[in-house]
């Protein structure tokens, strides 16, 4: 459609732009300040810039591990997220009906609920004498001492829990458009439905894989919770690195170092996928 | 025959599986609001009793960090959902320089960590010297912030749909365009503008990362749940939660009832 | 430019003599959009209270002229008065046009009484019960009235769309091709409905459409329009048997068009050398000075005939024809001739039964009376305006 010209556009967007800048963009200046701060300081007496880069390489000496676990984490959970997402999606987008919109509502539902106290649930259902695990212990499939808490299977499994919404919604989005007629299109042009779902479906559904691989990898890898309460600290990720840093110990200039760092990375990649794809699909 | 059946309806079948998985956390909470644990540091069903829902701020502290959520996730929902609301308009409708990078900047607080935002928010909180004044204010601040994307979001999808014959109509029929807008685009935007707050609210209800890094001593729901973890976690959050579940549940399923009944009507 | 200026019927009214023009008057309205003309210096006199069609293929501008005049567009220059008023720049909202537009922009959240009273309640009329009630009762949707439009059927809702405009008395009602979406049944008892209330109410009805048999069917007078300017106006039926250009000859029904030279021209008789045959065609139908031209004739009124066999209207005649193709379409037999100099001519007989029916590879005459042909610009393109199947 056509769209008007004249300041009236630029005010509307202005409070939201201002808004942004002001507490989205400025504060990564001040991440960054705060990152070259001399690591002598405090938030007692105060920090002096010295333009330290070196507190980067301090951190990632001291880091690597957490950072590795959570692009591992965080990825295997990506995986893993869409693969039970595209299943949700695909169900919803074509085999409910007229139940879409319920289904979808019932999707959403469950993530009303405090993210922390669905965790906490999972902590419980995982126990070491609860039913998932004595399960898995009849089935032999774990060991006689074996656990699920306090193991990165714990962990990933929230993740992918958590973080599933993330990647249906957006999933969802994209298939629902695909039109029905090319599938029968490729049925009569030979093609099982298996083959069709590999030529037609998901090749018409990439744009939300994407983003759906998106907005769920880049939040779960700097997720912390999830490592905190189902994992022990083998599992900690980087994103319980820097909540401790600052938290516990008042490092400000080694925990905005690691925040800069999982910033400038997540940035690179959306910036990769927008030089391939344009900003209109982002929103 | 069977065969045929489950191969037909394999997908349907995964896909309510993966349905039913989502909820099975949510069977937790609920059960669990009904517990009457045997010991504080053991989180594991030991006993029913109605008490947790008898007495629900018995909790020390909970109903007041209750109390903070609700205020503070109010106040953001109506700051994000007007701000979000006007931005939304701006892209649909009008025709500015920086089109791109407007879209990238709203699409950035969506994608980032919440743990990146609450680290840069911290530092220019520090930086700017509020240090001391970390709280009420500085939470509502980045709870506007990282609504205001989903808002938009929300907000400028309802609004693409719109058939602006509509609004050519209402000219045509002398209503002037302030007239046009309240009675003919709003009304029809409005769910749009409602499921946006919603969603703002809950995202501001549930946020932890961002809230705790910039609370200072304040205490909202979330960081009282966290809090409780470490120390030994009261039943009655359960109760908070199962709550917080129902009323979703309803306003959502009604919502859905509603716009079925109304399409039912047509037919 | 528009050719209208130069002809006789012009679309200009009488020449301004104080009193100002009481209809509705384009002069040199101009509408570009970015690089692209939509519109080029129209100009066009609508009288008072006349059922005035504006026709033409997709994309001609009928539908960017129709919305400069309701004022969902703005002319790049040239002017709009209505009853001598300028309104050229009026916003939508303070002009007396209302419009049905083609998708009937029904308000999907108020019912057909609220859809109705709409402008009535803009405005402020007192009234607007009885008002709305009488209206409806005009449309026959008295019983429909608490619905929503959801509820109701295509042809419902163009009639609500109608009535939501005629309830305002505009002094100009536009249509914007509304009666595209109606199945052809109801297509047809529609026009006679809309052509009822016009010469009822007596409004000024300007209907844009694509379809030439309704224009032709319903208005007063019709204007072609092609790539942004009006080719020719008039009353329907000098539009179609006199049409002055190959796009009229080509879009109001079908036409032949032969190439010739102009051999003579004097007051009764412009004679033509049409491929070794003379033919005449009265000056009045000659709208070409040059030395060459093309020779109309529309195909039903061609006459065929064995060779040499005495033809009820004797005319200019062409001998050598051999029938191509040969199709029954129940009210007339459609046939094609090829000629000796290789075009295929279309003729149409209507089935009286007088007539013998004639076979694929038959040798025949044609023949036709003068006072039907026409002679046009040899420069022009002879498929202009012609129809191809379905999409214009």
């Amino acid at each position: 459609m056509t769209r008007r010209t004249g300041a009236v556009g630029y005010l509307l967007l202005l409070p939201t732009a201002l808004w942004l800048i002001l507490f989205f963009v400025v504060p990564f200046y001040s991440l960054l300040a705060t990152s070259l701060y001399d690591p002598a300081g405090s938030d007692f007496r105060g920090y002096e810039m010295t333009y330290a880069w070196g507190n980067y390489v301090d951190v990632v000496q001291a880091y690597w591990q957490p950072m590795l676990r959570a692009l591992w984490y965080g990825g295997l959970a990506t995986v893993f997220c869409l693969v039970l997402g595209y299943v949700l999606a695909y169900t919803i987008a074509f085999k409910v009906g007229r139940w879409k919109n319920l289904m979808l509502v019932l999707v959403i539902a469950p993530f009303f609920t405090s993210f922390l106290l669905r965790t906490l649930s999972w902590k419980l259902i995982l126990a070491d004498d609860g039913i998932v695990v004595d399960t898995l212990q009849f089935l032999h499939l774990l060991g006689e001492d074996g656990r699920l808490l306090a193991t990165p299977i714990a962990v990933v499994a929230g993740l992918t829990y958590n973080f599933l919404p993330f990647m249906v919604l957006p999933l969802f989005a994209s298939i629902d458009k695909i039109d029905h007629r090319l599938i029968e299109a490729s049925s009569d042009l030979y093609a099982n439905p298996v083959v069709g779902f590999f030529k037609v479906t998901w090749p018409l559904s990439l744009p939300g894989v994407v983003s759906g691989t998106l907005l769920t990898f880049i939040p779960a890898s700097g997720d912390f919770i999830n490592a905190q309460l189902l994992g022990s600290p083998n599992q900690r990720m980087v994103g319980g690195v820097i909540q401790s840093l600052f938290t516990d110990a008042n490092d400000y200039p080694a925990a905005a170092a690691l925040s800069m760092i999982l910033m400038v990375g997540i940035v690179a990649m959306v910036l990769v996928y927008v030089r391939r794809a344009g900003t209109e699909e982002l929103l | 025959m069977i065969g045929r059946w489950i191969r037909e309806h394999l997908v349907l079948m995964l896909g309510l599986v993966v349905l039913a998985y989502t909820f099975i956390p949510i069977a937790v909470v609920v059960l669990m609001s009904f517990n009457d644990p045997a010991s504080r540091n053991v989180y594991r069903f030991d006993a029913f009793t109605l008490d947790n829902w008898t007495d629900p701020c018995a909790a020390e502290g909970m109903c007041a960090a209750l109390g903070k959520s609700i205020e503070i996730g109010l106040l953001a929902t109506l700051g994000a959902t007007v701000l979000g609301t006007l931005a939304a308009f701006a892209l649909v409708r009008y025709d500015f320089l920086g089109r791109s990078s407007t879209n990238l900047l709203i699409f950035l607080p969506m994608a980032s960590p919440e743990i990146v935002m609450g680290s840069s928010l911290l530092a220019l909180f520090v930086a700017s010297g509020f240090a001391g004044q970390l709280g009420f204010w500085t939470i509502l601040i980045a709870h506007v912030m990282f609504c205001l994307s989903f808002v938009v979001v929300t907000v400028r999808s309802r609004l693409a749909g719109f058939d602006d014959s509509l609004e050519q109509a209402a000219m045509d029929l002398y209503a002037t365009p302030a007239q046009t807008f309240w009675r003919v685009t709003f009304p029809l935007v409005f769910p749009g503008i409602l499921g946006a707050a919603l969603l703002s609210f809950s995202l501001s209800f549930d946020d932890f990362i961002i809230t705790n890094l910039n609370a200072g001593t304040t205490t909202t729901f979330p960081m009282y749940v966290w809090g409780a973890a470490q120390r030994g976690v009261p039943m009655q959050v359960n109760v908070v939660g199962t709550v917080m579940l129902v009323i979703s549940m309803v306003i959502v399923v009604s919502g859905e009832v509603a716009s079925r009944r109304r399409t039912a009507k047509l037919t | 430019m528009s050719q209208v200026a130069e002809r006789p019927d012009s679309t200009r009214g009488p020449a301004p003599d104080g009193a100002p023009y009481d209809g509705l008057r384009l002069r040199a309205v101009t509408k570009t959009f970015g690089g692209f003309t939509a519109v080029d210096t129209l100009d066009l006199d609508v009288p008072r209270g006349s059922f005035f069609a504006l026709l033409g293929p997709s994309g001609c501008g009928k539908t960017t002229t129709l919305r400069m005049v309701a004022g969902l567009e703005t002319p790049t220059s040239g002017t709009i008065t209505l009853a001598g008023q300028d309104i050229t720049y009026a916003k939508p909202y303070r002009r007396p046009v209302n419009t049905v537009f083609q998708s009937y922009a029904l308000f999907p959240h108020l019912d057909i009484y609220e859809n109705v009273a709409f402008g009535l309640k803009r405005r402020k009329a007192s009234d607007v019960d009885s008002q709305v009630r009488d209206m409806l009762e005009l449309v026959e949707l008295t019983s429909q009235v608490r619905k929503k439009p959801a509820q109701l059927s295509g042809g419902q809702q163009q009639r609500v769309a109608l009535a939501r405009a005629l309830i305002n008395h505009p002094e100009v009602l536009l249509l914007d091709e509304p009666l595209g979406a109606l199945d052809l049944k109801l297509r047809r008892s529609m026009q006679i409905e809309l052509k009822r209330i016009q010469t009822e109410v007596g409004l000024t009805f300007i209907h844009v459409t694509h379809d030439q048999e309704e224009a032709m069917t319903m208005a007063d007078t019709v204007a072609v329009m092609n790539a942004g300017v009006i080719e020719q106006m008039g009353a329907p039926a000098d539009l179609y048997e006199n049409p002055r250009s190959t796009f009229v000859a080509n879009f109001l029904g079908q036409s032949n068009l032969i190439p010739g030279a102009v051999t003579s021209r004097s007051a009764d008789v412009v004679s033509v050398d049409m491929q070794g045959v003379g033919v005449s065609i009265p000056p009045a139908r000659s709208h070409t000075d040059g030395d060459r031209g093309w020779v109309g004739i529309r195909p039903e009124k061609v006459l065929i005939g064995a060779p040499g066999e005495e033809l009820d209207a004797p005319g200019n005649t062409i001998p050598g024809g051999v029938v191509t193709d040969v199709s029954f379409v129940g009210v007339s037999t459609q046939y094609l001739v090829r000629m000796p100099w290789g075009q295929e001519l279309q003729v149409f007989q209507q089935n009286t039964g007088r007539h013998r029916l004639f076979h694929v590879g038959e040798q025949v005459e044609l023949s036709w009376r003068p006072e039907y042909a026409f002679l046009l610009d040899i420069s022009q393109d002879a498929l202009a305006g012609a129809q191809k199947g379905d999409d214009e």
